[in-house]
C-alpha cells in the first residue's frame, strides 16, 4: 500500500486515489496538421521506464483534486510530488 | 532423437528409483551466430522457436532466457485456456489456439495437463444478461462452441454458488465455453523446451540481452551477458520487458506494464470442477490438480516492473470470492504473488515485423497471453521465416494504432485474464 501525499489533503492511503497514467502529455495545438502517426504517438504511445515515471493522480476518494507525482517503478518510491500548474522537476534516476 | 515419454519408460525409471531420467534439454554454450534468436524463454518464446523448427524448417535457432525457462509470466499465470473472444480477429487467432491445445501433449510427447473443464462467466444483471447474449452469438457465429445458461442450468453446472436471488449482485444467468479450461503452465514451457531442443534449438539460459547491433537498419546480432551473438533475425517476446526491449531496439510502443496479482489457497478435496469468472464482483477461480483454489482478477491501477502489488486489490478478490462461494469463506491463503503484465490500449497483442529489418515482436498480451501460447508461437514463428505476418497475425499489426483499426477486448473475459 503506498502512502501518497496530497497537495490539499496530506498524507493518505493509496486506496483513496485512482492513477491517470503518464503526465506532461501536451495535446498537439493543431491536431488537423498532424499526420496519422504523430496522431497516434499523441494517443496511444506512452513511456514506460523501468525506473521514474511522471504520472498523474486524482485524490478520486477524497477531494478529487488531480496533481502529479514522480515514481520509481521498480521500487514504487515516490520522489516528488507536485501540482498541475508547477513545471515538470528535474530528478537524478537513483 | 529424445526417447519418448511413456507409460512404459514411467515403469523402466521407476526400477532405478528416478535417477537415469535423461535431461529434457542440453544447456549448450551460445554459438556466435544464429539465423533466428528468440528474446525471451517464457511460453510463447519456446513456442516460437519449436515451430520455426517443426514448421519451417529453420536450422540455428537459439532462445536466449535472463533467468530459467518459464520462470516469468509463464510461471505467474492463472492457466485459463478459452476463446471466447467478441471480435472476430481475436476469435480466430484464440480459437486457432484453443484447438493447438487439444492436441498438445500428444505433439510435444509432454503432459501439459490440459483440462477442457469449461469456462463460466456468470452475468449478474439484465444489462450484464443481454451483453452476454450478443457476446455468446458472435462467438457462435465464428463457429467457437459458446452457449447461455440460465439461473437453473448454473445450479446444475456449478451447485456451491451462491445463487441467492437477494444477493447483493445476484447471479441471473452465465455463458459456458466447454471446449476451455485449464492447463499445467510450467509444463508448457518444459514440454516446448524439450521438442524444440530435440529438434536443435540452443535453450541458453542465464543469458540476459543487453543491447540491439542495428547496422544500416537491420539487426545484425545481441549484446548479451554471455557475449555478443549474432543473429539475423531476432524475434522480441518478453512479457513484462516488452517496452524495455524494444527501447534497446529503438522502438516506441503503446504498452504499459503493470502488475497482476493471483493466489492459491491452502488445498482441499475436489470441490469446484470448472473455471469460475465474474465481470461484476471481480473474481476468477478454478481449482488445481494439487487442491489449491487459484485465483485473481484485475490489474493493479498503476505501472510497475516490481512483481508485487497492492494489498487492497487482493483484498477486493478476496471478498469477490466469498460473495460468490461462501462455502470457501474460511479458507487460508496459501501464497501470493503478482506477474507484470504488458498492456496495449485495446487490450490485444501486438504481432508484428518492426521498423528494424529482421527484428520482430510478440507482446501486449496483458493478462490473457497464457491461452495463446501455442497460436502465439505459430503464428510468430511463420511471421518470422516468411517475413511478412501470418494471415492471423494481420489485423494485430501495430500500424493499427496509426489506421484506427483497434481490436477493443476489454470485455473480453468481462475482468481481465
Amino acid at each position: 500500500m503506498l502512502l501518497i501525499s496530497c497537495p490539499w489533503c496530506g498524507p493518505r492511503d493509496e486506496s483513496e486515489y485512482s492513477c491517470g497514467g503518464e503526465s506532461h502529455i501536451v495535446r498537439p495545438t493543431d491536431p488537423e496538421r498532424l499526420s496519422d502517426a504523430e496522431w497516434a504517438d499523441y494517443l496511444y504511445m506512452r513511456n514506460n521506464p523501468k525506473g521514474l515515471l511522471y504520472e498523474r493522480w486524482v485524490h478520486s476518494r477524497g477531494c478529487r483534486r488531480w496533481f502529479n507525482l514522480v515514481r520509481d517503478t521498480v521500487s514504487h518510491e515516490i520522489l516528488a510530488i507536485y501540482r498541475m500548474s508547477e513545471p515538470k522537476p528535474e530528478i537524478e534516476s537513483r | 532423437m529424445k526417447p519418448r515419454y511413456s507409460i512404459v519408460s514411467l515403469a523402466r525409471n521407476a526400477f532405478s528409483h528416478h535417477q537415469n531420467w535423461q535431461a529434457a534439454w542440453r544447456s549448450p554454450a551460445p554459438q556466435p551466430e544464429y539465423d533466428v534468436a528468440i528474446v525471451g524463454g517464457g511460453g510463447h518464446g519456446l513456442a516460437t522457436a519449436y515451430y520455426l523448427a517443426k514448421n519451417h524448417g529453420v536450422a540455428r535457432i537459439a532462445v536466449l532466457e535472463k533467468g530459467w525457462l518459464g520462470g516469468g509470466n509463464t510461471a505467474r499465470n492463472t492457466t485459463v485456456v478459452r476463446s471466447n473472444y467478441l471480435w472476430d480477429e481475436s476469435a480466430h487467432l484464440y480459437e486457432h489456439s484453443l484447438k493447438l491445445w487439444e492436441t498438445l501433449t500428444r505433439e510435444l510427447n509432454y503432459n501439459v495437463m490440459f483440462s477442457p473443464r469449461g469456462v463460466l462467466n456468470l452475468a449478474h444483471s439484465p444489462h450484464e444478461m443481454m451483453e452476454m447474449r450478443r457476446r455468446v452469438n458472435a462467438i457462435r457465429l465464428n463457429g467457437i462452441d459458446s452457449e447461455i445458461l440460465d439461473v437453473a442450468q448454473v445450479k446444475t453446472f456449478c451447485p456451491i454458488l451462491n445463487l441467492d436471488p437477494a444477493a447483493r449482485y445476484p447471479i441471473v444467468g452465465a455463458s459456458l465455453q466447454r471446449r476451455g479450461g485449464v492447463a499445467r503452465h510450467d509444463a508448457v514451457a518444459w514440454g516446448f523446451a524439450r521438442a524444440a531442443d530435440d529438434r536443435g534449438v540452443d535453450i541458453i539460459q542465464n543469458c540476459e540481452v543487453t543491447g540491439f547491433d542495428i547496422r544500416d537498419g537491420r539487426v545484425a546480432g545481441l549484446e548479451t551477458t554471455r557475449g555478443r551473438i549474432g543473429a539475423r533475425k531476432v524475434g522480441i517476446v518478453v512479457a513484462g520487458h516488452s517496452s524495455v526491449l524494444a527501447e534497446m531496439a529503438g522502438l516506441r510502443l503503446p504498452i504499459v506494464s503493470r502488475p497482476l496479482q493471483a493466489l492459491v489457497s491452502e488445498p482441499l478435496k475436489p470441490i469446484l470442477h470448472t473455471t469460475v469468472t465474474s465481470g461484476t464482483v471481480h473474481v476468477y477461480v478454478s481449482q488445481s490438480d494439487k487442491g489449491e483454489l487459484v485465483l485473481g482478477a484485475a490489474m493493479d491501477g498503476y505501472q510497475s516492473y516490481a512483481q508485487k502489488g497492492s494489498p487492497p486489490v487482493v483484498e477486493d478478490f478476496l471478498a469477490a470470492l466469498v460473495e460468490l462461494f461462501p462455502v470457501f469463506s474460511r479458507l487460508k491463503v496459501l501464497r501470493q504473488w503478482a506477474g507484470i503484465v504488458d498492456v496495449c490500449p485495446d487490450a490485444s497483442p501486438i504481432i508484428d515485423q518492426t521498423s528494424v529489418e529482421g527484428v520482430y515482436f510478440n507482446g501486449g498480451w496483458g493478462t490473457g497471453g497464457f491461452k495463446a501460447t501455442p497460436g502465439s508461437g505459430w503464428v510468430f514463428a511463420d511471421t518470422i521465416a516468411n517475413d511478412r505476418p501470418h494471415r492471423l497475425a494481420a489485423p494485430f499489426a501495430l500500424s493499427r494504432f496509426h489506421s484506427g483499426h483497434l481490436i477493443n477486448e476489454h470485455g473480453a473475459a468481462g475482468i481481465a485474464h
